[in-house]
């Protein structure tokens, strides 16, 4: 292993590296605000009284969950330039060639598989309010928009806390996959490098130890959280 | 929706599934044992074998399969000369024996939490009772700690198959024609994701079933006690049973 690779400028390789690092970060952060977004939406529509909204939860999360991500990334990589063509075309007329940046589409395929795990987590979160909660916002005579605000978010929150950090979690190893569609995230800028250089190992190893420091690093943060969002809850 | 290009490419897709089982089933008995043994560490009283346990489970699980994959895959390239001198080279070189290595050595990982969360739950009063009437330590793992654990440990291990089964899709980045490989094959000829997704998803999603509900149906038959719970309620006793 010759570490002289590592070098920043143009004979190195670590400012690749680290923009390959930043990129990962923003897309995974991206897509997992966006996945919460969506999961609150979902868990809304499972837990609604209305059968058509709750089959919709149960179809997405059961198709997402049920299949590989790698072909949900197909799916959005080769069929949302067409998608897009097509309502282009039919709202606006138009008729070129456009093809949607690779970073929006990285950022949805990666969102949708959070936006799954996320709605079960945010679902069991808000079965496991006390009723009584809701009913003494009721009974003080609070309105639905201020009992989710006041009642219903800050509590779930703390709930779904541990599974948000597993999603997370998730959501920062699934972005090794969009190097795929050719998103310079970490994987990709390693295999850039491994590709010139004839060192696959030395570079495929830079990338396990930036993933490991990535995910090690926000695991205390979300451990730190807990306990912030825990600190007025006796503890047994 | 192009009906025609569908019935066209089910067989081809269906011709996959042996190698996307296959891959699976192969990586699960494999990662079984290893997290079995991983486990054992684990809840050992050895501070260093159970440290090095926990550091394995943390390293794997902190890092995406696709990057360990890759290490295996085309990492073991650049020690060529190595791997030919002590005779492993033909196995490095092989796509299905890197596949199935990494996929062995990630589902031992997260496997061995789940084993190891079984054995813990494992009620003391039972333990207790096995020492009562004089069993060895192997022979209370053997009879009493390991079949409870089983029984415990089998939802969580049925979501880890489902995960393993989605997990064999990324073989196909290292050249293996399994369902997802054949799947981007067929799309990237024709340029019909959409059909192809239906398909291939279907495919998944029908795997992914019957194995949560053949998870569920040996859960029950590993809890003839639960059964008997079921026979005792009022409704079937008084159905005569």
């Amino acid at each position: 292993m010759d570490l002289s690779l590592f070098g920043w400028g143009n004979a190195g390789w670590a400012d690749e590296l680290t923009r390959g690092a930043v990129m990962t970060l923003v897309v995974a952060t991206c897509a997992f605000a966006l996945g919460i977004l969506i999961g609150s939406a979902f868990a809304a529509a499972k837990l609604s009284r209305f059968w058509p909204l709750r089959l919709l939860g149960d179809v997405y999360t059961t198709v997402v969950r049920g299949v590989p991500e790698l072909l949900i990334i197909f799916l959005v990589f080769f069929g949302g330039g067409s998608l897009l063509r097509y309502v282009a075309n039919a709202l606006f007329g138009f008729e070129g060639y456009i093809e949607p940046p690779v970073f929006v589409i990285g950022l949805l395929c990666i969102a949708v598989s959070a936006g799954a795990y996320s709605t079960e987590v945010i679902r069991a979160a808000v079965l496991a309010i006390p009723k009584g909660q809701i009913e003494a916002a009721k009974a003080v005579g609070m309105a639905p928009a201020m009992r989710l605000r006041r009642i219903l978010i800050p509590q779930a929150a703390r709930y779904a806390l541990p599974g948000m950090g597993n999603v997370w979690q998730y959501t920062l190893k699934d972005t090794s996959l969009i190097s795929i569609i050719g998103l310079v995230e970490i994987m990709r800028a390693a295999a850039v490098g491994a590709g010139s250089t004839k060192e696959p190992f030395t570079f495929y190893l830079a990338a396990f130890v930036l993933f490991l420091l990535l995910t090690s690093v926000s695991n205390r943060g979300f451990v730190r959280a807990e306990k912030w969002a825990n600190r007025g809850v006796r503890s047994r | 929706m192009d009906f025609d290009l569908m019935r066209e490419a089910f067989p081809k897709l269906i011709a996959a599934v042996p190698a996307t089982l296959a891959l699976a089933t192969v990586s699960l008995c494999f990662g079984f044992a290893l997290a079995l043994l991983l486990a054992l560490m684990r809840v050992s009283n050895n501070r260093f074998l159970s440290a090095f346990a926990y550091g394995y489970v943390y390293i794997i699980r902190s890092t995406p399969l696709l990057v360990q994959m890759f290490l295996i895959y085309y990492g073991s390239g650049q020690f060529r000369s190595f791997f030919e001198a002590v005779g492993l080279w033909s196995f490095f070189r092989d796509a299905w024996f890197c596949a199935i290595l990494a996929l062995s050595l990630s589902t031992a990982a997260y496997s061995t939490e789940i084993i190891r969360g079984a054995i813990q739950a494992v009620p003391l009063g039972q333990i207790e009772a096995a020492r009562a009437v004089g069993m060895s330590g192997i022979l209370q793992f053997r009879r009493i700690v390991f079949p409870i654990a089983v029984r415990l440990a089998l939802p969580a291990y049925g979501n880890e198959i489902i995960l393993m089964v989605k997990s064999t899709s990324l073989a196909s980045t290292i050249t293996i024609l399994e369902v997802a490989g054949v799947a981007k094959q067929i799309i990237s000829n024709t340029y019909r994701p959409v059909e192809i997704f239906v398909i291939a998803g279907a495919i998944y999603l029908s795997i992914n079933f019957i194995v949560s509900r053949s998870v569920m149906v040996i859960e029950l038959w590993l809890s003839p006690h639960r059964r008997a719970e079921r026979a005792a309620s009022p409704v079937s006793s008084a159905a005569g049973h």
